[in-house]
């Protein structure tokens, strides 16, 4: 297989704060553009980007955890918020709001839908990884040229 | 909890099980003072208030005779568990099932929403069927599992359906308002009949009555509590319960004593057939409870009556009796009477406590059994009832194959009477003495049966109330002797007649080898299966052929076909058009509509996917243009690993398209893409200027900020207003991701297992790689 250390390197070094940014976008969606299907999916790109940098292999040295915690994860967390108001009197996914005052930051504000949307986050992260690596274990050693064809694509 | 427990405690986790039962019946002793009064007892917990499904708990005189029938039996027979389960990791979950299963048959009994009864209902049948498959090892016990759920389960469908009707007729689902102010009319006879199906097969009822000796599958104290002493008894409580106001109506009494005789006679003439003793009280299960079905149908205040005596002694000398053959089982190590060995001598107690059970079952004096038979063939022909002498002489008919399957059964298994020393599989040596722990419960139920017997006021108590809560019943009471009436005549002939096909049970044998009808209501049921299975595969064959474009082409027909005749029919003409609102607009519709024709004219796949990108990107383009970043990010986002996931499997497919041999189909598909376009334009088009009502955006814009603290509209609803939604989504997300890699995994593993690299030598080679 030849890998392009260029891309290799470039991707190593995007990788990081691609995913810094989906947990911005995670984060940031209740008021401004983003969300978990959103950072999901930024997060999701960022592993693609370095599945088409190295392979399967690759995503396994980038995410040392199984696909399946996160999509297990993401729905405990979802299925947790949505039935926790039960437990308290309200109906179910009735949203809570409270407000922290972090010294250095200043007002921070907490939902419990952030923690539904962390969950969102996760399932759809959990999804692309899952999907990359089932489509895309043995991708280096049958097909070396399908291989070099999508990486000048797919990375607009 | 049981489970968990059950590592501890080993066996002893039916002993903690047993406490459930009895804590009902101290409960149910508790009421008793109470209900005996008259009064009813009732709560009312509000659940689903949009289907009218009131969690409503009502305690009458019926109720309590059930409860105590299921919380006394249930306490012996878990205690009885404890000695004669064998050691299996999995007792703590079969205790844990049959108190689940306890509390369901409670919860039928005292539920009074129709609704919430159905719900307890199937969840006896499931716990039923678990139970049943106890030995999943078994192919028999898992089958016959299977039937036990799909007849029952397919009753209680029907019976659902029943209940809907009635309670759509009367108005309300609440049984007592119901029965207080019975709805009448077609749609309620269509509805009875409906309920009696659920009822019928329940109470394995003829034709319905072949899952019941395969119920007898599971082990021995669960055939004796689920079938024979409490669940199969639900369908007959459901039948008392209706049966004093809906025995007029037309299709009730037929269907109801018609089936109820069936049985009675189907399983006291098939019960003389068997060897197996459970299998023998399984038949002779469903022919008393034909009887109990038949008196309760009647609807008369004397059958009624008559039921409730029945019921009480049949569930006490039922379980006494299959609780002596888990004891012969686990000791003798067979139930087969051609095998058994003359037991009496070795256990004169166990055969004296099963005689008496047996002679309840037989209707003889001075037993329990006795004075409800009395009851039974007293109220038979008491006057005012249709067809009284046929009717009577047929439960004469019933009671007599009673009388000789209760003799056979005793002669068979305790003393020898059918041993054949060429069958005999068993040693020699006299099986040792039973632990008390088994004899015990049986001891108590055949003292019952003597007591209810020679003080029939220690029961009459009960009995009347229960009675009395259904309909009203006057100077009934319970007695041994009522003096010289037809009934003790008839329990005479009942009585000589059941002996004597006992006396002549060879001749009678021969008689039956040679009728040799086979089991044509289980044959009715094989062939119902198969005929589903198979007409099942072949709907699936003919609807599933396994074509995408074929998929494709009828999903897009339809859209067109059903909203597109709607367009036509009544158009909706717009008042104002405007063709674009910026110049952006248009370089970027043309820039899509040209990367749309190319994809088409492609002739790669590679090319085709990367057009389809490029339209996926224009049309994010326009959704920012339209002031939507949310769905223009999620867009692009979905274009771009769209992209990678379609490279992915196009490494798998062939480089180009194949080429179509037929020009037909390519005109086909072109014009159902151009049809389908039409339709999404005109649609668009209509839909945008019909707007009537005011958009329900606007709300959730004014709602975002102070409800849900958000200002981001589109994530709110997300994760707020519409976060069940999404909570779905994702659960589909989910599925769909393990379902992707489940297909590509078991294709890559059937047919080229060879280049399927193993991961500890992909992720080995990887190190080596990373250093530069």
């Amino acid at each position: 297989v030849r890998r392009s250390t260029i891309l290799d390197v470039c991707v190593r070094a995007e990788f990081h704060t691609l995913v810094l940014i989906s947990i911005f976008l995670l984060f940031a969606g209740h008021n401004a553009p983003g969300g978990g299907f959103i950072g999901g999916l930024v997060a999701g790109a960022a592993l693609a980007l370095r599945f088409l940098a190295g392979g399967a292999p690759e995503i396994r040295a980038a995410v040392r955890v199984h696909p399946f915690v996160f999509l297990g994860t993401g729905l405990l967390l979802a299925a947790v918020t949505a039935v926790t108001p039960l437990l308290v009197g309200d109906d179910v996914l009735e949203s809570a709001l409270t407000t922290y005052d972090v010294p250095p930051v200043g007002e921070v504000k907490v939902t419990s839908s952030l923690v539904f949307d962390v969950g969102v986050y996760l399932v759809v992260f959990g999804l692309v990884f899952l999907l990359l690596e089932a489509l895309g274990s043995g991708v280096e050693e049958p097909s070396v040229e399908s291989n070099a064809a999508p990486d000048p694509e797919a990375t607009p | 909890m049981l489970p968990m427990l059950a590592r501890v405690l080993g066996k002893r986790v039916y002993l903690l099980a047993a406490g459930v039962p009895a804590v009902v019946v101290v409960w149910a002793a508790w009421m008793a003072p109470r209900v005996d009064d008259g009064e009813v007892v009732s709560q009312s917990v509000t659940w689903v208030p949009a289907l009218g499904l009131d969690f409503d708990l009502r305690l009458d005189g019926f109720g309590l005779l059930f409860l105590f029938l299921i919380g006394g039996i249930g306490a012996l027979v878990f205690a009885y568990s404890r000695w004669y389960m064998p050691d299996r990791p999995d007792n703590g979950r079969i205790a844990g099932i049959l108190v689940g299963f306890a509390g369901a048959m409670v919860g039928i009994v005292l539920a009074d929403n129709l609704l919430a009864l159905f719900v307890f209902w199937e969840l006896t049948s499931i716990t039923s069927f678990l139970l049943i498959g106890t030995d999943d090892t078994k192919a028999d016990a898992r089958s016959a599992a299977l039937q036990a759920l799909l007849t029952t389960g397919a009753g209680g469908l029907a019976m659902l359906a029943g209940f809907v009707l009635v309670g759509q007729a009367a108005g309300t689902y609440s049984m007592s308002a119901i029965l207080a102010d019975p709805p009448t009319g077609f749609v309620v006879d269509v509805a009875l009949v409906l309920v009696l199906l659920g009822a019928l097969t329940k109470s394995a009822q003829a034709p319905f009555h072949t899952w019941l000796p395969g119920a007898m599958a599971a082990p021995t104290p669960i055939s004796a509590y689920l079938h024979s002493a409490t669940m199969v008894k639900a369908g007959v409580y459901l039948i008392a319960r209706f049966s004093p106001v809906f025995a007029e109506a037309a299709p009730w009494r037929p269907i109801v004593v018609s089936a109820g005789l069936a049985s009675l006679l189907i399983g006291g003439y098939r019960a003389l057939r068997q060897h197996d003793l459970k299998l023998l009280l399984a038949f002779g299960t469903i022919s008393q409870l034909g009887l109990l079905v038949v008196l309760f149908g009647l609807g008369t205040p004397e059958a009624t009556f008559a039921g409730c005596a029945l019921l009480v002694a049949h569930g006490i000398f039922k379980a006494g009796l299959f609780l002596a053959v888990g004891v012969i089982d686990h000791e003798a190590g067979t139930r087969d009477i051609r095998s058994l060995h003359p037991l009496a001598r070795h256990w004169p107690t166990i055969t004296a406590l099963s005689a008496i059970c047996a002679a309840s079952m037989a209707g003889i004096p001075p037993m329990l059994g006795f004075i409800a038979k009395e009851e039974a063939l007293d109220s038979v022909v008491a006057p005012g009832v249709p067809a009284r002498w046929l009717l009577a002489l047929l439960v004469v008919l019933g009671s007599m194959l009673t009388v000789a399957y209760s003799a056979r059964f005793q002669w068979g298994a305790f003393f020898g009477g059918w041993h054949d020393p060429l069958r005999s599989t068993q040693s020699i040596d006299p099986p040792h003495r039973p632990p008390r722990g088994l004899t015990a419960p049986i001891a108590l139920l055949a003292a019952l049966t003597v007591l209810g017997g020679l003080v029939p006021l220690s029961f009459d108590w009960l009995v009347v109330g229960a009675a009395s809560a259904l309909q009203l019943v006057d100077d009934a009471y319970l007695a041994l002797w009522h003096g010289l009436t037809l009934a003790l005549g008839l329990s005479a002939v009942v009585l000589v007649g059941g002996l004597a096909l006992f006396v002549g049970r060879l001749t009678v044998e021969r008689a039956q080898a040679r009728l040799h009808i086979r089991a044509s209501a289980d044959r009715a049921y094989q062939a119902a299966l198969s005929g589903l299975l198979r007409s099942a595969a072949d709907v699936t064959a003919v609807v599933q052929n396994g074509s995408l474009p074929v998929y494709l082409s009828i999903i897009l027909l339809t859209i067109v076909a059903l909203p597109g005749t709607a367009l036509v029919v009544d158009p909706v003409i717009p008042d104002s058009w405007t063709f674009a609102t910026s110049p952006l607009q248009v370089v970027l519709a043309i820039i899509t509509v040209t990367a749309a024709i190319a994809a088409c004219r492609s002739r790669r796949r590679f090319t085709a996917v990367l057009f389809i990108g490029a339209v996926g990107y224009g049309m994010s383009a326009l959704f920012v243009l339209h002031g939507a970043p949310d769905l223009a990010l999620t867009q692009l986002l979905i274009e771009t690993l769209g992209i990678v996931v379609f490279m992915l499997v196009l490494r798998r497919l062939p480089d180009e398209f194949p080429v179509r041999k037929v020009r037909a189909s390519r005109y086909v598909a072109v014009g159902i893409s151009a049809s389908v376009a039409a339709f999404v334009f005109v649609f668009s088009l209509m839909a945008t200027s019909s707007r009537r009502a005011q958009p329900i955006s606007d709300e959730f814009v004014t709602r975002a900020v102070p409800e849900a603290g958000g200002s981001n509209v589109v994530n709110v609803i997300l994760v707020d207003f519409r976060a069940l939604d999404t909570l779905g989504e994702v659960t589909v997300l989910a599925v769909a991701a393990v379902g992707a890699m489940m297909l590509v995994r078991g294709r890559r593993t059937a047919p080229d297992t060879a280049d399927q690299q193993p991961p500890e030598g992909a992720r080995s080679t990887t190190p080596g790689e990373r250093e530069p």
